[in-house]
């Protein structure tokens, strides 16, 4: 995707290095001018700006009613925030870690996710529940964890998560106007990887639901979202040097998942590697596997692979290096992919 | 920079270190030490008696509901029902003290309170008849959906309250919950947002003794439910919750309170659910029939009728009149609920996400085709489309 150039009254416009973090908050700031019905909630958010800071600013620029400080409660935030949706407002909650949105699993699975499906339509509540998530920051205990298989065996839920500075900016609008629930996944080792970025004419971003392909190629397609799109974009590069030419996948949204473009790449390459850093056993590698398996089969050259992490608790910050998926772990898996018509 | 100076400083207080003082004052919080009682009592001088007269009516046609929806599990026309039977003073007075433009937030077992509010029965037993999960348009009743989850719709009238008043709007929201619910986190949570945000919510518990078969010594160790409003800064209110005049006096002055901009209170009845928790439990297992026995001279319905009759308000004929509008209130309920329901199987598929995924779109057309297939099947026979 390429920045837009121009702004809105036609002048061009230069893209700056910005971080993944400031095109978050960039994308709150414009929902909530935008629209006075989005409101941001969550432990922190207000006089602070977020311990990550993506909310920077909105209590100054919108007031406490518009970016509320809460009590420390998660059930209560999400709960709290269906009942504004059932008033007709458009809450963003922020859960303060992965770990940290687990109190609200009740409210999420029972409500928030169901309650368009209860009342036949007549109830939806759009509501963004923005969740920072995965390892590789350094994290003590109950920081790194990647909670994406919970949600996507949600019925009733999107699951978005952005891997570029366009796109955090992009599918957090996108997924603020939804009149569906998203769990918004942000990677929070990308949170301050930059790129030239334009604020004032931001590029303009499909609806949720549409991967992207981030490098095209011709030997194996790698599909990842989120903290591991940079690992596999070093990958395909590494995988150059070996003969092989990768494609990357950049799924951008685990739920809804866009079996086209999946498909397309694995029928061109024939060979197919997920890469992940949630655990493999009953991860979204398995799931996204047999949708391949089901609609490539005869163009598939290899077993669909796995690239994950271990099926442990989340390391201690010290350990962590050995857990996540690195280049090395996806080159390793390309190689397994039955290169001899023999093997 | 100074306190002063900083953003947010109209929220923060700094910690004094050498005085301390509490935050709330507790003393107007603690609810009486016993529950507050209008019928038998002189407080009853100062009842409306048309609202005493209204009040028996739709206790009556309460009691009716109640029996009518526990036959109609007898006959398979409910998958189950949760009766409020005992309790019917509690849910009619909690249906009573909303204005129009209020909301309502029902625990499952609140269906009388959402038809005393005036929603359709058959659409407020929908959900137990099984056909689909809510009955009734939220928003056109302003009555949340039943909810089954314990305590997890007290967060919702804080947010609903909440809402309503940034908007500016003159909105109360009162949320049911029962006595085993109140054990629950959210119950905290929610207790804990409304004082916080002075939400315009009335907390109203029904202590009805048991959960399932936990009975309430199990639960808390606090002196009453009531009390613990006290740790949030809210009021409690204690109440009879088998005199159907002061549990309406009580939720109207938690809901003027609520009006006025002064925040949430709790209210605890005290009452008893007369009947198993649902038609499928069996409620020997775990309470003798003395205590209920003892409960029947403490009915709601008696209570009020003895009340009237000795004021000369009501007489026989009039408790013949209001049974007889409970029978046809009955009659009708029955008639309407012994046709089956339109089932929509493919309706499945549509309130998921606002719009279908490829994925629901698949299963969807695979759904059709197996309905096809038995259609044609019925139609035709086993050798249809062979
Ligand atoms: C979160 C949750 N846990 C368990 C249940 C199963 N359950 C349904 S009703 C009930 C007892 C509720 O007791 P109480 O809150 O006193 O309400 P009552 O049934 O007396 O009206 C239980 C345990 C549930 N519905 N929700
Ligand atoms: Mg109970």
């Amino acid at each position: 995707m390429t920045t837009a150039a121009v702004t809105a009254d036609g002048r061009p416009v230069k893209a700056k290095p910005a971080t993944m973090a400031q095109a978050l908050g960039r994308a709150l700031r414009d929902s909530m001018a935008e629209d006075p019905t989005v409101h941001v909630l969550g432990e922190d958010v207000g006089t602070l700006g977020g311990v990550f800071r993506i909310t920077d600013g909105l209590a100054k620029e919108f007031g406490d009613d518009r970016c509320t400080d809460t009590p420390l409660a998660e059930a209560g935030i999400l709960g709290a925030a269906v009942g504004m949706a059932m008033y007709g407002l458009r809450p963003v909650v922020e859960m303060q870690f992965d770990a940290f949105a687990y109190p609200a699993f009740e409210q999420l699975m029972s409500h928030v996710a169901k309650m368009r499906n209860r009342t036949g339509g007549a109830m939806p509540l759009p509501i963004t529940v923005r969740v920072p998530y995965g390892g590789g920051i350094g994290g003590v205990e109950h920081h790194s964890d990647s909670s994406e298989a919970y949600y996507m065996a949600t019925p009733g839920l999107h699951v978005v998560t952005p891997a570029t500075v366009d796109d955090a900016y992009g599918l957090l609008r996108e997924s603020i106007a939804s009149d569906d629930p998203v769990v918004f996944l942000e990677p929070k080792r990308l949170y301050w990887s930059k790129a030239d970025w334009s604020p004032e004419a931001p590029a303009a971003v499909e609806p949720i639901g549409r991967a992207v392909v981030r490098r095209p190629g011709r030997s194996a397609t790698l599909i990842t979202y989120g903290p591991s799109l940079p690992v596999c974009m070093e990958a395909a590069e590494a995988a150059l040097a070996e003969g092989w030419d990768l494609e990357v996948v950049d799924l951008r949204s685990l739920v809804p998942f866009d079996d086209e473009t999946v498909a397309a790449s694995v029928r061109r390459t024939g060979r197919a590697v997920v890469v992940h850093e949630s655990p493999g056993f009953g991860g979204p590698g398995g799931e996204i596997a047999a949708r391949i398996t089901e609609r490539c089969f005869h163009h598939l050259e290899a077993p669909v692979l796995r690239v994950a992490g271990f099926d442990i608790p989340y390391p201690p910050p010290m350990l962590e290096r050995h857990h996540l998926p690195g280049v090395d772990r996806v080159l390793d898996a390309v190689a397994r992919l039955q290169w001899e018509a023999d093997s | 920079m100074t306190v002063q100076e900083l953003p947010g400083a109209a929220a923060y207080r700094p910690t004094p270190p050498p005085a301390w003082k509490p935050i709330t004052d507790p003393a107007p919080l603690l609810p009486d030490p016993e529950p507050y009682r209008v019928l038998g009592t002189d407080a009853v001088a100062d009842a409306d008696p048309e609202l005493l007269l209204r009040l028996h009516a739709e206790l009556v046609r309460g009691r009716r509901y109640n029996a009518q929806a526990t036959a109609l599990t007898k006959q398979g026309r409910l998958a189950v029902y949760p009766s409020s039977t005992g309790q019917e003073a509690c849910e009619i007075a909690a249906a009573l003290v909303l204005e129009e433009r209020d909301w309502l937030f029902p625990s499952y077992r609140d269906t009388l309170a959402a038809v005393a509010r005036g929603l359709d029965p058959v659409e407020a037993l929908t959900l137990l008849r099984g056909d689909r999960h809510t009955g009734y348009d939220p928003r056109e009743h302003r009555i949340a959906p039943l909810c089954t989850p314990l305590a997890t719709q007290l967060p919702h009238a804080v947010g609903l309250a909440h809402a309503a008043r940034l908007k500016g709007d003159d909105v109360v929201a009162l949320a049911m919950v029962g006595d085993g619910g109140t054990s629950e986190g959210d119950f905290h949570e929610a207790l804990n947002f409304a004082a916080v945000w002075k939400a315009p919510v009335v907390f109203f518990v029904q202590n009805n003794g048991f959960a399932i078969s936990v009975p309430l010594a199990k639960q808390t160790a606090a002196p009453s439910l009531a009390h613990k409003a006290v740790g949030y800064g809210m009021p409690g209110r204690l109440v009879d919750g088998n005199d159907a005049a002061a549990v309406h006096q009580v939720l109207s002055e938690a809901v003027a309170r609520a009006r006025r901009g002064e925040g949430p209170t709790l209210v605890e009845a005290v009452t008893y659910r007369m009947e198993a928790h649902t038609n499928a439990d069996d409620a020997t297992r775990y309470r003798v029939d003395s205590e209920v026995e003892a409960w029947k001279a403490h009915d709601p319905v008696r209570l009020l009728e003895r009340e009237l009759t000795e004021r000369g308000l009501l007489d026989d004929a009039g408790i013949e009149q209001a049974k007889e509008a409970a029978e046809r209130m009955a009659a009708a309920l029955r008639e309407r609920m012994n046709a089956d329901p339109e089932l929509t199987p493919m309706d499945l598929f549509t309130h998921v996400y606002a719009e279908q995924t490829s994925q629901l779109r698949e299963q969807a057309a695979a759904l059709r085709a197996e309905l096809d297939a038995e259609q044609d099947h019925d139609e035709h026979g086993p050798e249809a489309g062979r």
